[in-house]
């Protein structure tokens, strides 16, 4: 019995480690963008986004001003700080600390912090890690300082400067506002035309009924791509053009096949018992629909709202060929698609919160309501589930 | 007017007049067509009744034949004609086609991709379900690997563009290349295999739908076979692969088929990354390549999809018919 035991938790053991190891490997690549995405252009290239929580080493080059010259001791003296007054001052953020130094730019990291550097002409020059230094020279420097090349430990920094830049100079809040724009209309409109339809498919006895849900089942699969072309050009026919009224037309005509059987498999499923007695109750059909069906159909109206919400999301294709293609009327995907990965190819702290404004929102769903998601998804694959 | 205000009136007029159209159509339909009264009652309740189904259904037949079957038959029509559309060059553009050497790489790509994408995210999906259903904290884990699911294929693009960036520094793949004093590379460009590295991002996207979908079915597995099994000996391997896969399988060509689908229509991922350079050209971008340059050898890409996509269409009818019967 033991020896079965011992084998079982080690089983159990051998499970847990491989949906951690899963886990993780489905996580990394999104946290290490979103990681990414608060880090300067700097800190990214200076190092990777796992080193993020740790200090980055930065060379600087620095001329010390001469104007502050001293007189002691027969010596000339320049103090100051090169952290805090220095030219680099701006990027050196608090905390940031000296590591090495050295006064050329062939060996920026010659002296340890406190060491004292030998600056030619019985000159000298002591620099600590706070940044203090003290050049000493026999002769005045006369108006120019000694040069100075430092390497300081920066500490880990995050920064929100990328999801500014995005929003307000790239255009994504623009796109942000489009996406939305797009995304709520083409969310509702097919909901009702396809519960009603729903409805007659699945309570109303007339000829052709298993033909049409046949044909929604197949309209199904049918490849949007076949539909951009001639609805294009059907759209510019009618006046209505490439334009957010054509592009909630088209989702709404995508949308439908999807909303259609979803919604007619779970009403299939509601008791009779209820329909009936309506119907004996002298209820109209409307009424029924109104009243009872609508209201007891609503897990399945969610779960297909949903869907319909992440799919117009982050739809690229329809976006691309319905809706004008200038800066005012792009949507997210388009935006960094067509226009930053062109044009901040290499600006991976850019991108990173682009795409991340434009997933948060479905994330935000996708997390709040999972519970639908997983129903809609089980009723429109698990056949007979 | 802004779009915004334009999309909330849009709103209001299609909620509204969806509305406004069922009630009055039923209204009209039975006080004014065929009143319950007369000679003969009932026989108008009857007539109402035969008619009724087709008010219900009139708004959805209408967009998904205007939005969906009108396309089919426009697109196959369409791509007998020249770039203007102005000239019929009957299957000019299907020969000028097969004569691509870039569209007979994306038939190539195309066919390797619906050969692995379907195949390892099933076979991940299952793994994912069978394994997160045995552990505590299985709910967390499937949600985490679910998660890819509410990304756009754009987004997941930059996210493993990201994973496979040319630069140790940035890029995952080279970070750990580096490690073992390997030389970067660019994983995205290296012929052939890269077509693998761009299936990666699909897989990572759909194994939590296969996931989802394999475990509802892994739990609706009756217990007695399972307990049945466990007594006669067999050990957890054999239980998995020789109880449980089998009785699911209906539900895994479901899930099977349904990835097929998609990877016969995903444009968006090839488009983000290589922009379909580096032979990694796949049917439905290269469609994209000739949208709005030359529309009848767009619609031409257009119907091959479709003809690819067929058989699986009849397969779906006539599970469905099987099922309404």
């Amino acid at each position: 019995m033991s020896a079965i035991a011992g084998q079982k938790s080690r089983l159990t053991w051998a499970v847990q480690i491989s949906v951690v190891v899963m886990v993780v490997l489905w996580l990394i690549p999104t946290v290490g963008l979103l990681v990414s995405s608060f880090r300067t252009t700097d800190q990214i290239s200076q190092s990777g986004w796992w080193d993020a929580a740790f200090p980055v080493e930065k060379a600087f080059r620095d001329r010390i001003p001469a104007d502050g010259e001293t007189q002691a001791n027969g010596a000339y003296v320049l103090e100051g700080n090169l952290l805090t007054d220095g030219q680099n001052a701006q990027d050196l953020k608090s905390g940031a600390k000296i590591v090495a130094f050295g006064t050329s730019g062939i060996k920026p990291d010659k002296y340890k912090p406190g060491e004292t550097a030998d600056l030619g002409d019985g000159a000298t020059m002591t620099v600590n890690a706070d940044g203090t230094f003290k050049a000493s020279s026999p002769v005045s420097f006369e108006g120019s300082g000694p040069r100075v090349y430092f390497v300081a430990d920066m500490p880990p920094a995050f920064t929100l400067s990328n999801y500014r830049e995005v929003l307000y100079s790239d255009g994504m809040g623009q796109a942000f506002m489009n996406t939305l724009t797009v995304t709520i209309p083409a969310t509702i409109i097919p909901i009702l035309v396809a519960a009603f339809a729903a409805y007659a498919l699945a309570w109303m006895e007339f000829p052709g009924r298993g033909l049409l849900i046949a044909a929604v089942v197949g309209l199904l699969v049918v490849p949007l791509q076949l539909a951009l072309v001639p609805l294009l050009r059907l759209h510019q026919e009618v006046g209505i053009g490439q334009s957010f009224l054509g592009i909630w037309l088209a989702h709404t005509g995508f949308g439908l096949p999807l909303a259609i059987y979803l919604l007619r498999n779970y009403m299939v499923g509601l008791p009779r018992d209820i329909i009936e007695s309506a119907k004996v109750d002298g209820a109209t059909d409307f009424q029924i629909f109104m009243k009872i069906v609508l209201p007891l159909s609503f897990p399945a109206l969610a779960s297909f709202a949903i869907f319909q919400f992440l799919w117009v999301w982050n739809d690229l294709l329809v976006a691309k060929v319905f809706l004008p293609a200038n800066d005012w009327s792009k949507v997210m995907t388009v935006k960094i698609a067509d226009d930053l990965l062109g044009s901040r190819g290499g600006d991976w702290g850019i991108l990173a919160s682009a795409a991340f404004i434009s997933i948060a929102v479905p994330l935000l769903v996708f997390f709040a309501m999972q519970k639908y998601l997983v129903r809609g998804l089980l009723a429109g694959s698990v056949k007979g589930g | 007017m802004s779009p915004i205000l334009q999309g909330i009136i849009t709103i209001v007029l299609g909620v509204g007049g969806c509305v406004t159209y069922f009630y009055a159509s039923n209204l009209i339909l039975d006080k004014v067509i065929f009143p319950p009264k007369g000679s003969d009652p009932g026989r108008n309740i009857n007539r109402a009744n035969a008619v009724r189904p087709w008010l219900f259904l009139f708004p959805a037949i209408f967009a998904l034949g205007l939005y969906l079957a009108y396309p089919v038959v426009g697109s196959a029509w369409r791509s007998l004609f020249d770039r203007d559309g102005a000239q019929f060059i009957g299957l000019g553009n299907y020969e000028k086609l097969a004569a691509d050497p870039t569209f007979r790489q994306a038939v190539f790509n195309n066919f390797l991709w619906v050969l692995v994408v379907p195949a390892a995210a099933t076979f991940f999906g299952l793994m994912a379900a069978q394994l997160t259903d045995r552990i505590k904290w299985g709910n967390i884990a499937k949600s985490l690997i679910f998660m890819p699911m509410a990304i756009s294929f754009v987004g997941a693009s930059l996210i493993w563009k990201f994973v496979y960036a040319n630069n140790p520094q940035i890029g995952l793949i080279n970070a750990i290349r580096d490690y073992f004093q390997l030389q970067p590379i660019d994983p995205l460009q290296i012929p052939f295999w890269n077509n693998f590295f761009l299936m990666v991002i699909l897989v990572w996207i759909q194994t939590g739908f296969a996931m989802v979908i394999l475990s509802a079915a892994l739990r609706g597995i009756p217990e007695e076979t399972i307990e049945a099994a466990v007594l006669d000996g067999a050990n957890p391997f054999q239980l998995f692969f020789k109880i449980k896969v089998p009785q699911i399988m209906p539900t895994i060509v479901v899930v099977w088929t349904t990835i097929t689908i998609l990877v016969l229509k995903v444009f968006d991922i090839v488009y983000a990354t290589t922009g379909g350079n580096f032979g990694t050209q796949i049917l439905p971008s290269y469609m994209m390549q000739y949208m709005f340059r030359d529309d009848g050898r767009a619609t031409a890409v257009a119907f091959v999809i479709m003809i690819i996509v067929l058989p699986v269409m009849i397969w779906n009818i006539i599970q469905a018919r099987k099922e309404t019967r």
